[in-house]
Formats: C-alpha cells, sequence, structure tokens
C-alpha cells in the first residue's frame, strides 16, 4: 500500500505507472487518498502540536516579561514623584503622600538576616546528618519530617507564630535577653526596649523554621554528589569524620551550598504571610531587633487593599518591584550555581 | 596521641552539633502540627462545613463559603496552570530539548517557581483587578494558575526526560506522528510523574495567601460567581487571626487546621503515587 | 527486466492481504521493478558485489533468472554519515535485495548501527546528525527534504537492541498503530493482531493475556512483541538493530526463526555482533569496519572466501 503514497512521495512518472497498473483504479485511487489524508493529518497534528507547546514555552518568558513591565508601569508615578528619595526616605505617610522605602528594606534585609544566621549551620547539621551519620533506615523518614516542613503553607507559620510562638518569646525569652544584655554595650542597643512578643526577631526566627528544609534538602542533594572514593581516600589517611565534612565534602560542594542557600535566602526575601503575621507592621527603623518593624512584602500584604490613592498604591507597586528585582538576582545566582553543579555532578 | 584525642573530640563536638540541629528542626514540626491540631480540633464541628463565616463578635458560624470559594478558585488556577504547564514541559523535553531558548526558559522557570507569591498578586491586581474595575475571584484563579505554572512546567519536563530515547524511537519507527507519540507514548510513561507534580501543585497553591488578598479579596457570604470577590481560607484565615475577637479566631485555627490537613493529604498521596512509579 | 514470469512470482508470494486489498492490485511488487530498472545497471559497487551471483547457481542462464529476482529494494550510494563533526560513515555504496535477509557486521563503532538508522531515518530526530549521498527505496531517494518520515518509518519498520513495548496492554501495543493509518472494524482488528502475532511466533503464548501490559512478558517474548508491533503496520522493509543481544538463546533462536517466514513478505536489513547469527540467517552479508564497507557479498562466500584481509581477520576472530 506504501506505494501509493502522497503524489509528492513519487515522482510522477511512477504515480502515472502505479494508476495504470492497477486493477480498478477507482480502488487503488481511494487508497492513495486515504493514504494520503492520514499523512497530511499526521503533518497538521504535528505542526499544530507543536507550534501549541512553543506558544506555552514562550508563555512563561513573556509571562516573567509581564511581571517586571506591569509592575514597572505601575511603579511610575511613584518613581516620577520620589525619584532616588524613595531609596533613602524613612517616610511613610498616606496622609502627606509622602512614602520611602528604607524602613521596609532594612526590615527585609535584617529579618533574613537572622533567619539565614539561624538556618544555615542548622540545616548543614542536618544535612550532615542525613548523608554521614544517620542510620539508613532512619534517613528517609527524617528526610520525610523535614520536607513536610517546607510543606507546610506560610499562613500556618504566621497563625502559629502569632499565637504561640509569639506569646512564649515574650514571656519566657525576652526578657531575658533584655537584663542578660542591658549592661553590653553595642548588644544592650539590640536588645533594647519591652518585650512585645511581635517584632523583627520573632519573624526572623519563623523565617528560619521556613528556610531550614530548603537549605537542608539542596545540601543534602549536594553532600550526595561527593564521590565515595573521596571520602574514603580521606578516612583512610586518619582523618576524624569532622575532618572529613570540613576539609574534604564542604570544599567540595561549596558552589551547590551556595546555591542552596541563595535558594533558601530568596524565599526569607520573599515571604509574605508568615512574616505578616507577626512583625508588627511598624513604619520605622528600630536598632533593637526586638522591636516591631515592616519588611516589603507585610507592607503589601497589609496596606495593598486599603490604599487609597494612585500614589500609596503605586508607592506599594515600587516596593513589589524592587522586591521582585532583589529576589530575582538572588534566585539566579542560586539558580546558575546549581546548574553548574548539575553539569559537574551530574546531579 | 594528645592530639588525636583532641581531634576525636572536636569532631564528637561539631557532630554533636548536628544531631541537635535535627532534633530542632524535628521539634519545631512536632510543635507546630501539635499545637495546630489541639487548637484546630477544638473548633472542629459540622457548622464549620455548613455555616457562612459570622460577623464580628458574634458566636457559631462556619468556613462553609471560604471552604468552596477556596475549591472553586484553587480547581480553576489548576485548571487553567495545568495545561500550559503540561504544554511549555513538553517543548522543554521533546521539541526544543537542544535549544538554547529551552535552557533560558528552565532557568525562568526555576526563577519564577521560587518568586515571591505576593509579586504575583500585584501583577494579577495590575493586568485584571485594574482592567476589570473590580476584585473578583477568576482574578484569584489567574494568579493562583500562574503559581501552579512553573510547578508543572518543572515535573512535566524532568519526567519527560526520564522517559528513556528509546520508547520514542520505537513509536517514530512506526511511522507514527512525533505528536501522536507524545501524547501516547511519552505521557504514558510519564504519568505517574506528573500527576505527582500536579498534586504538588495544588498542595502549594490551596495555602496560598499573599496573592488571593488583593486580586479575589474576600467575601462574607457565599458566591460562586467568578465575577465578585471570593472568600478563600487563607484570607479568612488571615482576617479572622488578626482580629480581637476569640470566636474569629478559633476559627481561624480550625481553617489552618483543615488547609492542613489538605496539603498533608495530597503530599502523602503525591509521594505514593511518586513511589508506585518509582518502583514500575 | 520486469518480465511477467517474475511478476507473476512475485504475485504468488503472499504479501499480506489487506495490503493488496488496500491497494486494489494483485501484482504489488511490479512498480517497484519498474521503478527500479533504472538504476540497477549503475549501481556503483555492481560490479565488485559479489553477491547477487552465488557460485554454486550453475549456468549462466540460470544465474540470470536468480539475478532477475533479486530486485534492489533499498540502493544505498556515496552515502556519508556525520555525528556532528565526526564522520561515521564513509561513502557506502551498497543494494540490499527485496525479500532477502542482508546481515550487517562489523566490530563495535563500525557504523553498522548508524547506516541502519540512516535507512529510516531515525537520526533525524537528533540535532547535528546529517546524511549526504543517495539512499533509493524503491528508486526514490529518501534523503531528500520533502521525504515524509511517517510515510517512510511506516515502509521501514524496526526493531530495536532493548525491547521497547510501550505502556500499554499487549493488543494495544500492537493495535495502536494500526489504528492510526487504518479506520478498521473491531474483528478485523483483531484479525491483524492475531496475525501480527503469528507471524513473530507469539501468538500461541499470550493469545489468552491479551489485555495484560506488554511491559509483564520475558524478554524474549517482548522482543517478538516488538517484531509482531512493527509487522502489523506492513511496512515493506524491516530493520533490526541487534535483536537478539539481549536475549537468551532459547529466546534467540525463537527469534531468528521467525525470519525466514518474515522473509517472504518483507525485505530484512540485520545488525548483528553474533557472526554465527548472521551465517544462520542472512543471505547476503556486509562487513563494516571504521565506517567503510569492506566487503559486501553472498553470506556463504563472505563466510567461506572472503575477498578482503580484514574480512577474514573479523570472521577468524582475529580482531574486533
Amino acid at each position: 500500500m506504501w506505494l501509493y503514497g502522497l503524489g509528492s512521495q513519487l515522482s510522477p512518472r511512477d504515480g502515472a505507472v502505479a494508476k495504470n497498473l492497477a486493477f480498478g483504479g477507482g480502488r487503488a485511487q481511494q487508497a492513495e487518498i486515504r493514504l494520503a489524508s492520514v499523512l497530511a493529518r499526521f503533518k497538521f497534528r504535528d505542526s499544530a502540536f507543536r507550534f501549541l507547546t512553543l506558544a506555552c514555552a514562550w508563555a512563561v518568558l513573556l509571562l516573567l516579561g509581564g511581571v517586571i513591565v506591569s509592575l514597572i508601569m505601575g511603579a511610575l508615578p511613584s518613581i516620577r514623584a520620589f525619584g532616588a528619595s524613595f531609596y533613602t526616605s524613612e517616610a511613610w505617610n498616606p496622609v502627606t503622600g509622602k512614602f520611602g522605602a528604607l524602613a521596609p528594606v532594612y526590615g527585609t534585609i535584617v529579618t533574613s538576616a537572622i533567619a539565614m544566621t539561624i538556618a544555615v549551620p542548622s540545616a548543614f547539621g542536618i544535612a550532615i546528618f542525613l548523608t554521614e551519620l544517620c542510620p539508613f533506615w532512619l534517613r528517609k523518614p527524617i528526610g520525610i519530617a523535614i520536607e513536610l516542613l517546607a510543606g507546610i503553607p506560610s499562613i500556618i507559620y504566621g497563625i502559629w507564630g502569632l499565637f504561640v510562638f509569639a506569646p512564649f518569646l515574650q514571656q519566657h525569652i525576652q526578657p531575658q535577653l533584655i537584663a542578660f544584655f542591658a549592661n553590653v554595650p553595642i548588644l544592650s542597643s539590640l536588645f533594647a526596649g519591652p518585650p512585645y512578643g511581635i517584632g523583627v526577631l520573632t519573624a526572623g526566627i519563623i523565617l528560619s523554621i521556613m528556610v531550614l528544609p530548603i537549605v537542608t534538602s539542596i545540601s543534602r542533594d549536594v553532600f550526595e554528589t561527593v564521590p565515595a572514593v573521596l571520602k574514603e581516600a580521606a578516612f583512610g589517611v586518619g582523618c576524624t569524620t569532622w575532618e572529613v565534612v570540613r576539609s574534604i565534602i564542604v570544599p567540595y560542594t561549596s558552589g551547590g551550598l551556595l546555591g542552596g542557600v541563595m535558594l533558601g535566602l530568596g524565599r526569607a526575601l520573599g515571604e509574605t504571610m508568615a512574616v505578616t503575621f507577626v512583625i508588627g507592621n511598624a513604619h520605622k527603623i528600630a536598632s533593637s531587633i526586638l522591636a516591631p518593624g515592616t519588611t516589603i512584602s507585610a507592607t503589601i500584604a497589609n496596606e495593598f487593599t486599603e490604599a487609597v490613592g494612585g500614589l500609596y498604591t503605586s508607592a506599594l507597586i515600587q516596593l513589589g518591584l524592587i522586591l521582585f528585582v532583589v529576589t530575582f538576582i538572588v534566585l539566579a545566582i542560586s539558580r546558575y550555581m546549581l546548574m553548574r553543579l548539575r553539569v559537574k555532578g551530574g546531579l | 596521641m594528645k592530639l588525636y584525642a583532641r581531634r576525636r573530640r572536636q569532631s564528637k563536638f561539631f557532630l554533636g552539633l548536628s544531631y541537635v540541629a535535627v532534633a530542632i528542626g524535628l521539634g519545631w514540626l512536632a510543635l507546630i502540627l501539635g499545637t495546630l491540631f489541639f487548637n484546630g480540633f477544638q473548633g472542629l464541628s459540622g457548622a464549620v462545613f455548613t455555616q457562612m463565616t459570622p460577623p464580628p463578635g458574634s458566636g457559631g458560624g462556619g468556613l462553609a463559603n471560604a471552604i468552596t470559594g477556596s475549591l472553586i478558585m484553587t480547581a480553576l488556577g489548576i485548571a487553567i496552570g495545568t495545561p500550559v504547564g503540561l504544554l511549555a514541559g513538553t517543548y522543554m523535553a521533546e521539541y526544543g530539548r537542544y535549544t538554547k531558548l529551552t535552557v533560558l526558559i528552565r532557568l525562568i522557570n526555576d526563577i519564577l517557581l521560587s518568586a515571591p507569591s505576593i509579586v504575583i498578586g500585584l501583577f494579577i491586581y495590575q493586568v485584571m483587578v485594574v482592567k476589570m474595575g473590580h476584585f473578583s475571584a477568576i482574578a484569584g484563579a489567574m494568579a493562583l494558575a500562574v503559581i501552579v505554572l512553573p510547578v508543572v512546567v518543572r515535573a512535566t519536563e524532568d519526567m519527560l526526560l526520564l522517559v528513556p530515547d528509546s520508547l520514542r524511537e520505537a513509536a517514530s519507527a512506526l511511522g507514527l506522528a512525533r505528536s501522536i507519540m507524545i501524547g501516547k507514548v511519552a505521557y504514558r510513561a510519564a504519568r505517574a510523574g506528573i500527576i505527582t507534580g500536579v498534586l504538588l501543585a495544588i498542595a502549594r497553591i490551596s495555602g496560598e495567601t499573599a496573592p488571593l488578598l488583593f486580586t479575589a479579596l474576600n467575601n462574607q457570604f457565599f458566591t460562586t460567581d467568578l465575577n465578585q470577590p471570593m472568600a478563600s481560607l487563607p484570607t479568612v484565615i488571615f482576617q479572622f487571626a488578626m482580629s480581637p475577637y476569640k470566636e474569629w479566631q478559633q476559627l481561624a485555627w480550625t481553617g489552618a487546621l483543615l488547609i492542613t490537613l489538605a496539603v498533608l493529604a495530597l503530599s502523602i498521596t503525591a509521594r505514593a503515587l511518586h513511589n508506585q512509579g518509582a518502583t514500575k | 527486466m520486469t518480465d511477467l514470469n517474475s511478476s507473476a512470482e512475485q504475485g504468488d508470494t503472499p504479501r499480506p492481504e489487506a495490503i493488496r486489498k488496500l491497494a486494489g492490485i494483485s501484482k504489488p511488487h511490479a512498480l517497484s521493478q519498474t521503478a527500479d530498472n533504472g538504476n540497477q545497471g549503475n549501481t556503483p559497487d555492481a560490479e565488485d558485489s559479489r553477491g547477487p551471483q552465488p557460485a554454486a547457481e550453475p549456468g549462466p542462464l540460470a544465474r540470470m533468472a536468480k539475478f532477475n529476482k533479486l530486485d534492489h529494494k533499498v540502493t544505498i550510494r556515496n552515502l556519508n554519515f556525520y555525528y556532528d563533526e565526526s564522520q561515521a560513515l564513509k561513502n557506502i555504496s551498497l543494494p540490499i535485495y527485496a525479500n532477502k535477509v542482508t546481515a550487517f557486521i562489523g566490530p563495535s563503532g563500525c557504523g553498522k548501527s548508524t547506516l541502519l538508522r540512516v535507512l529510516n531515518r531515525m537520526y533525524d530526530l537528533y540535532p547535528k546528525q546529517r546524511a549526504e549521498g543517495e539512499v533509493l527505496l524503491d528508486g526514490v531517494n529518501i534523503l531528500r527534504r520533502e521525504q515524509d518520515l511517517n510515510l517512510l518509518r511506516a515502509r521501514v519498520g524496526m526493531v530495536f537492541q532493548k525491547p521497547t513495548p510501550f505502556p500499554m496492554s499487549i493488543r494495544e501495543n500492537i493495535a495502536f498503530g494500526i489504528k492510526l493509518y487504518h479506520r478498521l472494524a473491531k474483528s478485523e482488528l483483531s484479525g491483524r493482531v492475531e496475525s501480527a502475532l503469528k507471524q513473530a511466533a507469539l501468538w500461541d503464548e499470550v493469545k489468552d493475556k491479551l489485555n495484560t501490559p506488554g511491559l509483564s512478558l520475558s524478554g524474549g517474548q517482548q522482543q517478538r512483541l516488538c517484531i509482531a508491533r512493527t509487522v502489523a503496520i506492513e511496512p515493506e522493509v524491516i530493520l533490526l538493530d541487534e535483536p537478539c543481544s539481549a536475549l537468551d538463546p532459547i529466546s534467540t533462536a525463537k527469534v531468528e526463526e521467525t525470519f525466514d517466514e518474515l522473509k517472504k513478505n518483507y525485505t530484512i536489513a540485520i545488525v548483528t555482533h553474533n557472526l554465527q547469527q548472521a551465517a544462520r540467517v542472512s543471505d547476503h552479508t556486509a562487513f563494516m569496519y571504521l565506517g567503510e564497507l569492506i566487503e559486501f557479498g553472498n553470506t556463504a562466500l563472505v563466510f567461506t572466501t572472503p575477498s578482503k584481509e580484514q574480512t577474514q581477520n573479523y570472521i577468524t576472530g582475529r580482531f574486533g
């Protein structure tokens, strides 16, 4: 049957021969038409499907472009009104229409710094435990538990932080901290003021719990790329487990670890709900990390729907733009580091 | 020998710290889940599923409108985001596997995967809420779809790349059009993994709050009108938890418990499915 | 060259009934012979190919008759193939005869699998692979740009080294391809499935479990399932890329048994590592080395009195 392919598949002479030779030319022709229509349908389906998938692939890029463009458009009035002063001013006054990003930017940086300071060492510790120390049967359950921590929606962290964790800090931890550091020169101002419970420190700690599983799971994957021979060789010359970790595993995987840390940082910078619940939403820069503050995302979440007046909304969108650009850069670095590792280690 | 003893002590000390880290990590999980279950179950009753959110300060009431709202918007978000993500992932793994475009999309997609969801809310606000002139459930669903998209793209690409080339060649060798090969053979081979990805996407958006705050807003009343603002569990939890009323706070805990249970159920199903796919 | 006699003979060779019905003719090979006419004389390797005339055949007339029946189903001319920068095939020219088994042998990396993958343009799935030269299927160059690849692959089927059943039932595995090309009634479809499984000598083993997954079969059965799947679409040429290398000896024997039956209806090209297998199943053998065709000819001759030293070394196990 294939002999009677599409006209274009045979030379004209062959086609003519085919028709002459065919007994009952009508049926042969019918068969040829059938086959031609099947092939044409294949061709159409192929090009249509290919086009469809390509269009959807482009949609991912357009989505990014759309986010950036729409944020810039929305932020334009604010950019025009405040210019560079937006980044240097602490003012946030909807009544007078004066807006500056300094307080939320500061809060974002400080909460993220606290979160990373706590989360990164813990995450490395857990990852080392999971890859080097943990008995085999225990790896899976603990791995699942850590992943569960990552799966809990941020609003759960928020409500837990607000009703359980903040009161606990207020009653049991913060008074002690204030008393303990009262006479230490610099730290006394860092841990000053009344114990509110909610505040920058609380937000930072909650963030660290949320970042922990992200950094842990990447570190674990990265640690597992270290070739066994490398570790065995180090053990062979008499290294202790800790020395193997410090001098072999960590240097070998440093790029990937940095990628994991950056991924966690991206999460910490952009996390909204958990922070909004516990940071107190105060537009001021306080020297004490026990004081209430605000972050970019918390400001937007708290104020956006109540924002009246174009400039107020626009200032909030500009905050969103800043957040997006910063997290974009952080995440791009993270992905770049991890991609290099994937090429190197076959992850 | 003294030096060796010191080195061993040092090793023990640092490795001991890693045990502490594990204990702390598991401790957080136990604490959070424990208090959540304790507080949540206290308020759990039939009324939660049948009655509307109550006005401030009054007792009783439930979360019926928020639960339906969440279900509707989650379903819509998945229905919009999944096909686009599936097709985009298909392009990356099948047609454009070796192209620079795919490398770029993979990078951008991975960034979108962890981009702050509140920015997605701002984006949809700009392109939908402002244009339509009001908040609406459909805007909320679109925001969720934008969050679903990168998850499904990633899952689809990863899973299709796991399908052996020999299977593709075998299908092509039969003279099957490539689109049919993908639809009937490659998708079928990658099915478990892709469904796992979609389940994880559902888990992810069922707890998302930030992108709904200024797209779907909230609604005290029951509605299925996609053109109206619509309540959802996360936004109701946010509103109620931040309120001074005890009854609202209790409902917030119960809502939080419901979301967590849903997310846990989805993750467990996804994991089971994934393991099943892996052993096959 | 197409005399009535040979046409009649070809007509007697039972092509699957469905083809003839669909094509509406009783002499399906008449066309291919006509189309081939112009090419046979000037096939570049015609003079140094000793294949078509087995020495054992007595008398020039008989020889001519034999030659006439050996139509070039596929003619490869000056074929060069490149993976990116590196050249995998160097100026290959040879015919593949209709309704015969042609074996390709040679050490790993000699290009024999590559050559097979040119014949159905499987390489088109990957970037940076390209073929130059001509591959004529029934006189039409399949390397030309406008060649419809789906049609080509339906005409030139392929069975791979590792069995590759699709993730579906045994019946679906076979019916799948048929359904896309033909709209058949259910009974007709199961008839086709049965006949394909019979041709692959698998029917008796699976007839009671057609709805179980193809992946549940043993390796040898899976491979025969793949052969049945290929046969079901009624190709003209079947390419086999080391079809038995993953199989145990008993399964191998079963697969080999199917070849004799298959070659009545199909032209077969097989790549194999196993020299005994090539000797057992093939009519013609091509020995390749480092991307070049060293020797091509009648299998009996190539194995008993090879004309090139390299062939002899390989066959006697001195390298490869």
